[in-house]
């Protein structure tokens, strides 16, 4: 056995086919490898969520994660979402509502939210959800509660909300 | 980061051989915590197995009323669970009350019990600790101990087990499955399975080399309130100083678990007995003999205050 390995992925719609050191991370493939640097990278360590991307639709931290450990998987990350003259709604909503100052936690912020989106769709509770039976409602208090993984060194999160309530199309 | 050889594992059987044959070998669940360490170097593998592609990842009902949850369920799915929602919501809730949504989609049954602790010692690779280094010391005792044990330390070690989970399947009285190397299955209770520091704080469960996790399995649900309460420095994404995670029945009895509070989920009989007393009753009784360090005694105020707004919660 050996210390790498051959890791087949679909990225961003694309079949990319990798040989990577088995320490590499998912971030460190996407960024290092394949040169998709919109990913960021902030603490490498789980407690930040600049690395935020979608793995078979599934938001997670990249740098948590093995990039062997995703063979035949689907990789969004946010030059797959939208690109500047075809922005996803989210993105377009961040513009809108300036949720970011320095821009380095954003692609991780809107790669989250639209995941967030998602979670509340499918009905999946949060820390704040009231009833455990009930169905799950969009609202500020919910988007704030889900969000938390992402942290945001300019303290952008109040125009972080609104971007995310404007593309959810609900006044919450 | 050390170098390792990866596979990934072809059965149960072998990966818990594959484990056994290596002492530097461990398996890899969602990655969460055993990478972090891995990074930092505090966990230095030659040898990693992949155990996600085993099929351990459902939810099933047993035939005597209870769940079995394979222990490759992610916490996301495990809370979001239609069985857990209605008649363990104590389960969902903590595990939502833990980490990051996208930390839960990661992280699975098995390694979020398997979890090391968070003693910001643990993490310091300057400063001594038996848990990471046996032998050199423990750095917490009289160092910042804010967020660590209060009951069943040692002298060795006043380290807390950090999990949200766990504290909920300490109230549920769930019950680990597992299989050794040589192909043995054997059941370990909730309450059997973390072991207090002792002279021997890098051995913190009662699992052998190479023995594997394959569900956690609860019993017939119990009824009942079910309510966690997670005190912490800020509203979400951060561990616990304490956790309640209560059952409250209609005449006030119940059972009581807590977090961060110890090196395992803290519940003892005598406390459950004190619960319809009230908060001062059931964790005097639950506290009792504490051990607290001047920058952690406030944990004793901080359970029964916090049970108590449990108490007040399933009343009201
Ligand atoms: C920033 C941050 C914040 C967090 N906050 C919280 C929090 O508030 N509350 C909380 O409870 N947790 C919290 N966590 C911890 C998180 O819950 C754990 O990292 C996660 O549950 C570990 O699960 P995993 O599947 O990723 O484990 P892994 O990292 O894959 O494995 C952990 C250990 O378990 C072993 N293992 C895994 N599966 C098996 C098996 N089937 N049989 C035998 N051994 C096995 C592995 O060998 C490894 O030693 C946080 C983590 C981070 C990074
Ligand atoms: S409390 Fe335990 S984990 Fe923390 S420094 Fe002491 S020995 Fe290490
Ligand atoms: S870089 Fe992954 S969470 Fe911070
Ligand atoms: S915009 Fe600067 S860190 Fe969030």
């Amino acid at each position: 056995m050996t210390y790498a390995s051959t890791v087949s992925m679909k990225v961003n719609g694309e079949r990319r086919d990798l040989e990577v050191d088995n320490r590499t991370s998912l971030l460190d493939a996407l960024r290092e490898h394949l040169h998709l640097t919109g990913t960021k990278k902030g603490c490498d360590h789980g407690q930040c969520g600049a690395c935020t991307v979608l793995v078979n639709g599934v938001r997670i931290n990249s740098c948590l994660t093995l990039a062997v450990m995703h063979d035949g998987d689907e990789v969004t990350t946010i030059e797959g979402l939208g690109q500047p003259d075809n922005l996803h709604p989210m993105q377009a909503a961040f513009v809108k509502h300036d949720g970011f100052q320095c821009g380095y936690c954003t692609p991780g912020q809107i790669c989250s939210s639209v995941a967030v989106l998602e979670e509340i769709k499918a009905n999946l509770p949060s820390h704040v959800t009231v009833s455990l039976t009930e169905r799950t409602r969009i609202s500020e208090a919910e988007i704030r509660e889900r969000m938390s993984g992402n942290i945001c060194r300019c303290g952008a999160y109040s125009n972080i909300v609104e971007a995310i309530v404007e593309a959810a199309g609900t006044r919450a | 980061m050390r170098a390792f050889t990866f596979e990934r594992a072809s059965s149960v059987e072998a990966a818990a051989k594959s484990v056994a044959s290596n002492p530097d070998a461990r398996f890899i669940a969602g990655g969460t915590n055993l990478l972090d360490l891995m990074k930092l170097e505090i966990e230095t593998p030659t040898h990693l197995i992949d155990v996600n592609g085993l099929g351990l990842d459902k939810i099933e009902a047993t035939t005597d009323g209870g769940l079995r949850i394979g222990a490759l369920v992610r916490n996301t799915d495990l809370a979001a669970h239609e069985t857990v929602r209605r008649d363990y919501g104590l389960l969902s809730r903590a595990l939502v009350a833990g980490a990051s949504g996208q930390l839960r989609n990661k992280a699975t049954t098995s390694g979020n019990l398997l979890q090391r602790t968070r003693c910001p010692y643990f993490y310091d690779t300057n400063q001594p600790c038996n848990k990471r280094q046996p032998g050199s010391g423990c750095s917490a005792l009289g160092g910042i101990s804010r967020q660590l044990g209060v009951m069943g330390v040692s002298e060795a070690c006043i380290a807390t087990h950090p999990s949200d989970m766990a504290v909920a399947m300490r109230a549920l009285d769930a019950v680990v499955e597992t299989v050794k190397p040589d192909g043995t299955i054997r059941s370990v209770k909730i309450e059997d399975f973390h072991r207090l520091p002792g002279d021997t704080p890098h051995i913190e469960t009662v699992l052998e080399r190479g023995e594997f996790i394959t569900a956690v399995s609860l019993p017939p649900p119990v009824g009942g309130r079910h309510i966690y309460r997670k005190v912490r420095d800020r509203a979400s994404y951060a561990f616990a100083l304490v956790s309640v995670g209560a059952i409250i029945q209609s005449d006030g009895k119940g059972r009581v678990a807590v977090g961060g509070v110890a090196h395992k989920p803290w519940r003892l009989e005598a406390a459950d007995v004190e619960l319809p007393k009230g908060a001062k009753a059931a964790s005097g009784a639950l506290l009792a003999g504490s051990r607290p360090t001047e920058q952690n005694k406030f944990k004793i105020d901080l359970v029964e205050r916090t049970l108590g707004a449990v108490i007040s919660e399933a009343r009201g």
